[in-house]
């Protein structure tokens, strides 16, 4: 498989599914049913058959609730966990599957920030030494002074006083943690970051903080972003482009000006009326009835239909490809495919 | 007479360094079925408000000072059998986590009877009767099932519609939600803060509501306060917190929000994080961060003053509001 | 390069002593308002300091024959009757003053004692990283290799081995090397306790995204263990390297005491115990008694301390 890396995208998901098996031992996976012993083992479907592009300079967002399986995603992306199946391309080489020291020089490109700024820096290390550590690893011949250079360039450029080097992690606040996390990423210089949920754990002010360097570095390096969030208005602000997942498969891909102005899924719709608005006084959403189906237990037709005002028999037996409508966005429903949505005034 | 009266409330943290402050001596009044958002990032002392307003504080934190007036009563003073009673029965509290409120090894229904027995004379099957009732009443689909499941059986929006009508079992006056959707997803946050909106205003209870989110707060009060490093900065109708924001902090908080700035701009961050309980600094808190510092600010704490709707506690508002009658005058 | 401020949160930095953040840790702050702490600290180190200065402190040299004359043997301490002034805590069986040969059987204890724990924390902890961090088939073979030994005693094993090696060399070979053979038997018994705690803690750490974060930076799985991981499970493994040192110490005692340990001539706190004990219906109760109550106050103290240590270092009592 090859393509032109200029106009060719940066990285290509196809058909992408993860499941974590639940019985992992042999004698947990026998079951005994019906006077027989049979050996089932039965699986959390956590990401379903998920394809999608990400080009150079992008920030891909995606959002969904709880369960949805954006962490998987971004996990598998990371090079975390291996698929259970599908591709994952980057930069014109298959990139899953890869192992020990293969892995290396794609560690370089590929970093990663994570959620809990409390969690994700070693509480033993000072801030110095998790800085310096990637720089040495991956720089075996670098002089100490070279290193050090950069790892306080590193530090300046994320608004981080060098001075701090000798601080441990528990001395610092939630957004100068974040700070450090996203600075450790920079150490290697790399293309591509996926971002984890990085502002869910902290407050408001330091999320406009976090976020505006984010904005800033990604000028500065030429990032491209996959950005995990279930925080619209962050999308809103921050994406290029948005996917929507809704119990490990995909709802709706789009730009995201198109998808704030347009959305088509009735679940990106309700997504979208739900999210708590400083100007109204009154909550209008869209309520969602019916529960959400289990991941062990997937229904056969679409997932969201056990909640969907629009669901009927075909929406209940058939699952919905992914389909690009005009204004290029890709949604994965019956109603919208047979304008079903349209006729009825459901909002 | 309101319903809740606090009064220079004092809260402290014992400590290796001495006690320190974590209230700082504040004052609020909360009519009957007023809704009340108190709103303000980790360390600014709202659930800590929450806590003591139920005299649920745990060593290490005490109350030092002021007093709590609840429906004429003075909670800080009750013996532990009167908060027992006042507790569930005239206030209850909504926490963040359902399953933290919930016990997993009694069912839904067994929880509520206990809750129900303890406080009033009823038989068992009266109980179970109310319970199905409030059940209902928070639009729990198939009420008779649900009263003989597990927690871990249900979902989170189930479980905090349960958590929301175990609140209101014995008709309380004042319900205390303590960031009660934090844990759950937007669809379902959206549903729940509608149904919390609505079990207010239908049976006239009065609600604290402590968050984070400004959007929350917008939805669901009549009035706001904003909270800092242990104090209140500023208090006031909800409307005209969120459109006329007078505090620099409030602004700021408000500002910072994604929807405020177009895409692909520089939010408006406030720089700086807030002090830690062991490092506040002198004058007002929030100066090391604010844009408008003077040295006034740096040596003392700003009082809350009321400037029209809203009551603000910031020396550089006060000038403002002192000058304003001059300018208009030349 | 960015235009964003600095944080200001936090108040400009000092690099205070090593000595003064020990002094001013949690650690050290509990360790000053628990008297219990202080007093078994004060005791331990007075007891240890005695011990490894034997040579210096005591009066006698136990090991020089040309010092111990076997006409001296079996008098009491001086506060009782029929003393010598030159022997303070009386003489054994031998001729040996007893507080020179206390202080060099406790030197000789302690020494076990380390050793053993030593090399019980290299095999647990070697094998509770890999078992907790590699997992799967890994982690079941070991953890039911840690099973199958615990459910032998400690003493059973060590006493078959014990008994097999001692008929096997001879009695004068083991004697030479009765040191190394304790030890060893001591610390292979008892691995699977460190084993055990060290992989419950991986699993736990393993879990945390600063794993994770090492992982996407492309370490290598030994750098993972070792750099990150394993400085982040020490606080369970000093508490139980302090209930270990305890028992490696009873444990050295009893073999010794049955005959299996140190050989008379080497006395260790076990074999002055257990050489003692033939003479205690004879009257001569000091040379049981009062080895015996060294043996008790060390393991005491050690364990108070390990009690502390366990409350201090109680993650869910500083880190929530």
């Amino acid at each position: 498989m090859s393509w032109d890396l200029e106009t060719g995208p940066l990285l290509r998901v196809r058909g992408l599914e993860k499941r974590f098996d639940l019985d992992e031992g042999l004698l947990e996976s026998l079951k005994f049913s019906g006077g027989k012993i049979t050996r089932q083992t039965r699986a959390v479907h956590a990401v379903n058959n998920i394809t999608f592009d990400v080009n150079k300079g992008d920030a891909v967002c995606v959002v969904g609730e709880s369960g949805c399986g954006k962490s998987t995603v971004a996990r598998m992306v990371a090079g975390l966990i291996s698929p259970s199946n599908g591709e994952i391309h980057y930069g014109g080489a298959r990139i899953d599957g890869l192992r020990g020291k293969d892995l290396l020089p794609l560690r370089k490109k590929i970093q990663m920030i994570f959620q809990n700024p409390y969690a994700s820096l070693n509480p033993r290390m000072t801030i110095g030494q998790t800085l310096a550590e990637p720089l040495r690893y991956h720089n075996p011949g670098k002089s100490k002074g070279e290193l050090q250079d950069k790892a306080i360039a590193v530090m300046k450029s994320v608004g981080i006083d060098p001075a701090w080097s000798a601080r441990y992690a528990h001395e610092l606040s939630g957004g100068q943690r974040q700070r450090i996390a996203i600075a450790r990423a920079l150490t290697v210089d790399p293309e591509f970051i996926v971002a984890d949920e990085p502002i869910s754990a902290l407050d408001v002010s330091i999320q406009a903080q976090v976020l505006n360097l984010m904005l800033e570095m990604q000028e500065a390096h030429g990032l491209t972003y996959l950005f995990i969030t279930h925080d619209l208005s962050v999308v809103e602000h921050f994406g290029t482009k948005v996917i929507v997942l809704y119990l490990g498969s995909i709802c709706e891909v789009a730009d995201t000006r198109t998808l704030f102005s347009n959305p088509k899924h009735p679940y990106t719709k309700a997504l979208l009326s739900a999210v708590p608005q400083l100007k109204d006084d009154r909550p209008n959403h869209i309520r969602l009835k019916g529960e959400i189906p289990t991941p062990i237990n997937l229904p056969a037709g679409c997932p969201f239909a056990s909640r969907c005002p629009l669901a009927d028999n075909r929406c209940a037996a058939e699952k919905p490809m992914p389909l690009q409508k005009d204004d290029g966005s890709i949604v994965a429903c019956h109603a919208v495919e047979e304008k079903r949505i349209d006729a009825l005034d459901w909002v | 007479m309101s319903l809740l009266s606090v009064r220079d409330l004092t809260v402290k943290f014992a400590s290796r360094d001495g006690a320190m402050a974590a209230l700082n001596g504040i004052s609020f009044d909360l009519a009957r079925g007023e809704r009340l958002g108190i709103v303000g990032e980790s360390g600014a002392g709202k659930s800590i408000t929450g806590f003591a307003l139920m005299n649920l504080l745990s060593k290490p934190g005490f109350i030092d000072g002021g007093e709590i007036l609840f429906e004429g009563e003075d909670v800080t003073q009750m013996s532990p059998k009167q908060v027992r009673d006042m507790r569930g029965n005239r206030m209850a509290m909504i926490f963040q986590d359902p399953m933290v409120t919930l016990n997993p090894v009694l069912t839904i229904g067994q929880q509520m009877v206990e809750t129900l027995r303890a406080h009033r004379n009823l038989s068992f099957e009266e109980a179970r009767q109310i319970a199905l009732v409030k059940l209902k009443e928070v639009y729990i689909p198939s009420p008779d099932e649900r009263l003989d499941q597990y927690p871990h059986e249900l979902s989170g929006g189930m479980r905090q519609r349960i958590i929301i009508a175990m609140a209101l079992l014995l008709d309380p006056k004042l319900i205390i939600a303590d960031e009660p959707t934090t844990a759950l997803d937007v669809t379902i946050q959206a549903d729940i803060m509608e149904l919390l909106l609505e079990m207010c205003q239908s049976n006239q209870v009065g609600l604290i509501l402590i968050t984070h989110d400004l959007g929350v707060v917008s939805q669901v009060t009549e009035r706001t306060m904003v909270m800092y490093a242990g104090r209140i900065i500023e208090t006031g109708a909800t409307r005209s917190i969120i459109n006329d924001p007078q505090h620099p902090y409030t602004q700021g908080l408000i500002n910072a929000l994604p929807q405020q700035t177009p895409p692909g701009q520089r939010l408006k961050q406030i720089p700086g994080a807030m002090p830690t309980l062991s490092a506040m600094p002198t004058g007002c808190p929030f100066h090391t961060r604010c844009a408008h510092v003077t040295d006034e600010c740096k040596r003392t704490a700003p009082e809350v003053s009321q400037f029209g709707d809203t009551a603000v506690a910031c020396h550089e508002v006060h000038r403002l509001q002192r000058d304003l009658p001059k300018e208009v005058a030349q | 390069m960015s235009n964003s401020t600095f944080d200001t949160g936090t108040p400009p930095l000092a690099t205070p002593s090593r000595l003064s953040l020990m002094w001013n840790s949690n650690i050290g702050y509990s360790f000053r308002r628990n008297p219990v702490a202080i007093i078994s600290m004060v005791v331990f180190w007075l007891i240890t300091l005695a011990a490894f200065f034997a040579p210096v402190l005591a009066p006698y040299n136990p090991y020089d024959p040309s010092q111990i004359d076997i006409l001296n043997s079996e008098y009491p301490p001086v506060w009782i009757d029929g003393s010598l002034p030159e022997f303070s805590l009386g003489t054994d069986d031998q001729g040996r003053d007893l507080l020179s040969t206390i202080l060099y059987g406790t030197r000789l204890s302690i020494i076990i004692g380390l050793c053993a724990v030593a090399l019980q924390a290299f095999l647990g902890i070697s094998i509770g990283l890999i078992s907790g961090y590699v997992g799967g088939r890994t982690d079941s073979l070991l953890m039911r290799l840690a099973d199958i030994q615990l459910s032998f005693s400690t003493l059973m094993v060590a006493i078959i081995f014990l008994a097999i090696t001692q008929a096997l060399f001879g009695s004068e070979v083991f004697s030479r090397y009765a040191v190394l053979f304790l030890v060893g038997v001591i610390g292979v018994a008892e691995w699977p306790q460190y084993a055990r705690t060290v992989r419950a803690t991986v699993l736990a750490e393993k879990k945390k995204e600063y794993v994770d974060a090492a992982r996407v930076m492309g370490f290598g799985p030994m750098r993972i263990m070792v750099r990150h991981i394993l400085p982040n499970s020490l606080s369970p493994i000093f508490v139980i390297s302090t209930v270990q040192v305890a028992n490696a110490i009873i444990s050295e005692a009893s073999l010794s005491f049955l005959g299996l340990g140190m050989p008379p001539n080497q006395p260790s706190l076990g074999s002055l115990i257990s050489s003692g004990f033939d003479y205690i219906f004879s009257g001569s109760w000091w040379i049981t008694a009062i080895p015996g109550l060294v043996l008790v106050v060390l393991v005491l103290v050690i364990n108070l301390l390990g009690d502390w240590m366990r409350d201090v270092l109680n993650p869910k009592l500083y880190k929530g």
